[in-house]
């Protein structure tokens, strides 16, 4: 796939190709490249694959604040992975992110795809208007976003508790929304829907260009119920864009922190809303158990790789059956 | 479907009388649903805009109107005090040079790698890792070469997530370049180092502003690194000044923090909108050639 867009030049013909090499092609076959290479494959052995290979190495390692200034740590083996293993706290926390992460991954793919529906659907003003509200919102910083979530949603005059009740939602006078983990991880999910939607609007939107018009124009004239259209025309096109952003999104939602972190507040982070990049915080930095700490990032590694993988191949299998 | 294509309905199928119908039919319901569909577009507009009005027209408030039981859904007497509070806040100023200066560094250094690398690697794929997981070796390895608690170490770290996206994306515009371009000009004569700057510097120079323009946000809006690296308040940066703003106090000065949160999202919100179409194609020129 890569080499697609090299190659257009070249689709003028065979002929004289020597001719059309480049000045980089011709370097290539000298030292040119290489040393062009050199920084960046320096700098990537340095701060990618030097980490990495610490990582594996610490998670099997007393190392402590003790260890940290000695720089050395003491070889204990899989002894940090078995404490893990054996923590209830783990399990709980494992469970209740992939609950998070479904909730956010399916609440975020679903608004984004009926907001990329709705685009197709609107007069060309409004269609610019809400796309510019919504570049506004993908470019919002994290940690101010969460300054505002903290703000609308304060228990004295919050614009969220008054919005809900003149709205007749129920009284949330006075309604602390940060007081069961339910409603606090509640909160974090509304703050990071919010601002994931942008993004997977733009790129369903620029998926729905390569519905053919004509296929959906046949289906309906056929009869086809609008979610019938969708399921059978529309939804077949955009699967593979649908299967980029739902791995990435759960890649994201899976190791999210600084929304919880910063949302629910340092002081509040508990056992009973710990999601897992919480957790790895709280148990390997914030105690200063790094061995700990880098035996749970290697989990959640693997966690994430198999949840990517599981899925993935879980699409192909569809895909092979229709 | 075209207007052809209806002829062809009409000449060959007997039903074709219907099928006009339910065609007209459907026009009129579309145009019908489009006042419909735009009303609801309206409503997700309001509610997606709504937390960024809110900030902005709080920052603007009076605190009167802040505090109020009832909120002031528009700042009918506009003051500027709290962006004078916010910026006479502690920190502020240090905060914000120590986050150009971690910016300012990470965009040259990632740029100046990332082009070297993109040129050479033009077939390449990177995909961006798991930084978050890194950060306990992270930590450990920049504790043991001193480097914590420095923005030197804030930088590097940066590296390791900015490097390979701005390789991508890099990669994404060289790959635009038509080679023939760079031909002629050797033809012509050029040396490779002139070919390199009379001709392809001048057609990568959007592909490098798009990516500097990735890099400042990535960096401007970093977090957990900062905050974990830069324990001395006078070497944080400007997203640690903004979540510790409030502190301890027990009246939050919501207009003071909705200024600084106006402040601190300024400069990312204008480069974003400038060069957002770019951005764009260069995530999704990576996505869809990776």
């Amino acid at each position: 796939m890569s080499g697609t867009t090299s190659e257009v030049p070249d689709a003028a013909g065979a002929l004289g190709s020597r001719r059309r090499r480049s000045a980089w092609d011709r370097a290539a076959r000298g030292s040119v490249p290489y040393w062009l290479i050199l920084p960046v494959a320096v700098a990537m052995v340095a701060i990618l694959a030097y980490p990495l290979y610490q990582l594996i190495v610490i998670s099997f390692q007393k190392y402590g604040l003790f260890e940290l200034i000695r720089h050395a740590g003491t070889w204990i083996g899989l002894a940090n992975y078995s404490s893990i293993l054996h923590d209830p706290v783990f399990w709980n926390t494992v469970v209740r992110t992939i609950v998070f992460t479904i909730v956010n991954v399916g609440l975020t793919m679903l608004f984004g795809t009926l907001i990329a529906l709705l685009l197709v659907r609107i007069s060309t003003v409004m269609r610019i208007l809400l796309t510019a509200g919504l570049m506004l919102v993908w470019a919002m910083p994290v940690v101010v976003a969460v300054q505002v979530w903290y703000w609308m949603t304060n228990f004295e005059n919050g614009v969220l508790n008054y919005a809900l009740t003149k709205l007749g939602v129920g009284d949330f006078f006075h309604h602390d929304w940060y007081v069961t983990p339910t409603s606090q991880l509640g909160m974090v999910t509304s703050l990071i829907v919010w601002g994931a939607i942008p993004f997977i609007v733009v790129a369903v939107y620029a998926g729905l260009a390569q519905v053919p018009d004509e296929l959906v124009d046949a289906a309906e004239v056929d009869g086809a119920r609008p979610w019938q259209v969708f399921l059978d025309v529309t939804f077949p096109v955009l699967k593979p864009i649908f299967l980029i952003l739902t791995s990435l999104s759960i890649i994201w939602d899976f190791g999210v922190f600084t929304q919880p972190f910063l949302l629910i507040g340092e002081s509040h982070v508990s056992t009973s809303n710990y999601l897992m990049g919480i957790y790895l915080y709280e148990e390997g930095y914030a105690k200063s158990d790094f061995g700990r700490g880098a035996a749970i990032s290697v989990l959640m590694l693997l966690m994430v790789a198999g949840l990517s993988f599981f899925y993935v191949r879980k699409m192909w299998r569809t895909e092979d059956v229709a | 479907m075209s207007a052809a294509s209806e002829i062809a309905l009409t000449e060959h199928d007997p039903h074709a009388v219907d099928r006009k119908a339910v065609r007209s039919r459907r026009a009129r319901r579309r145009r019908m649903g489009r006042t419909g569909w735009n009303l609801v577009a309206a409503l997700v507009l309001v509610v997606m805009v709504f937390p960024v009005y809110w900030m902005i027209a709080t920052a603007f408030k009076p605190t009167d109107d802040i505090n109020g039981i009832n909120p002031t859904w528009v700042p009918w007497h506009p003051t500027l005090q709290h962006f004078r509070d916010a910026m006479n806040h502690a920190y502020f100023w240090t905060d914000v040079k120590n986050s150009l200066i971690i910016v300012g560094f990470s965009v040259l250094l990632a740029i100046v790698l990332a082009f070297l690398a993109a040129i050479a690697l033009a077939k390449y794929r990177f995909s961006g890792a798991k930084l978050f997981l890194l950060l306990i070796p992270l930590y450990v390895v920049l504790a043991k070469y001193h480097l914590t608690n420095t923005l030197t170490g804030v930088i590097l770290v940066e590296m390791t997530f900015v490097l390979p996206f701005a390789i991508w994306m890099l990669r994404g515009f060289i790959l635009g370049i038509p080679k023939e371009l760079e031909e002629a000009a050797m033809v012509d004569g050029s040396s490779r180092v002139g070919a390199f700057f009379r001709i392809l510097l001048p057609l990568v120079a959007p592909g490098l502003v798009a990516t500097s323009v990735f890099v400042f946000i990535t960096v401007w809006n970093e977090y957990i690194f900062a905050n974990v690296l830069l324990s001395d308040q006078s070497k944080q940066t400007v997203t640690i000044w903004l979540s510790t703003f409030y502190g301890t106090s027990r009246n939050t000065d919501w207009g003071g923090l909705m200024a600084g949160a106006t402040l601190t999202a300024i400069p990312v919100v204008i480069f974003f909108l400038i060069v957002q179409r770019k951005i764009a194609f260069g995530l999704t020129a990576g996505a869809v050639k990776g």
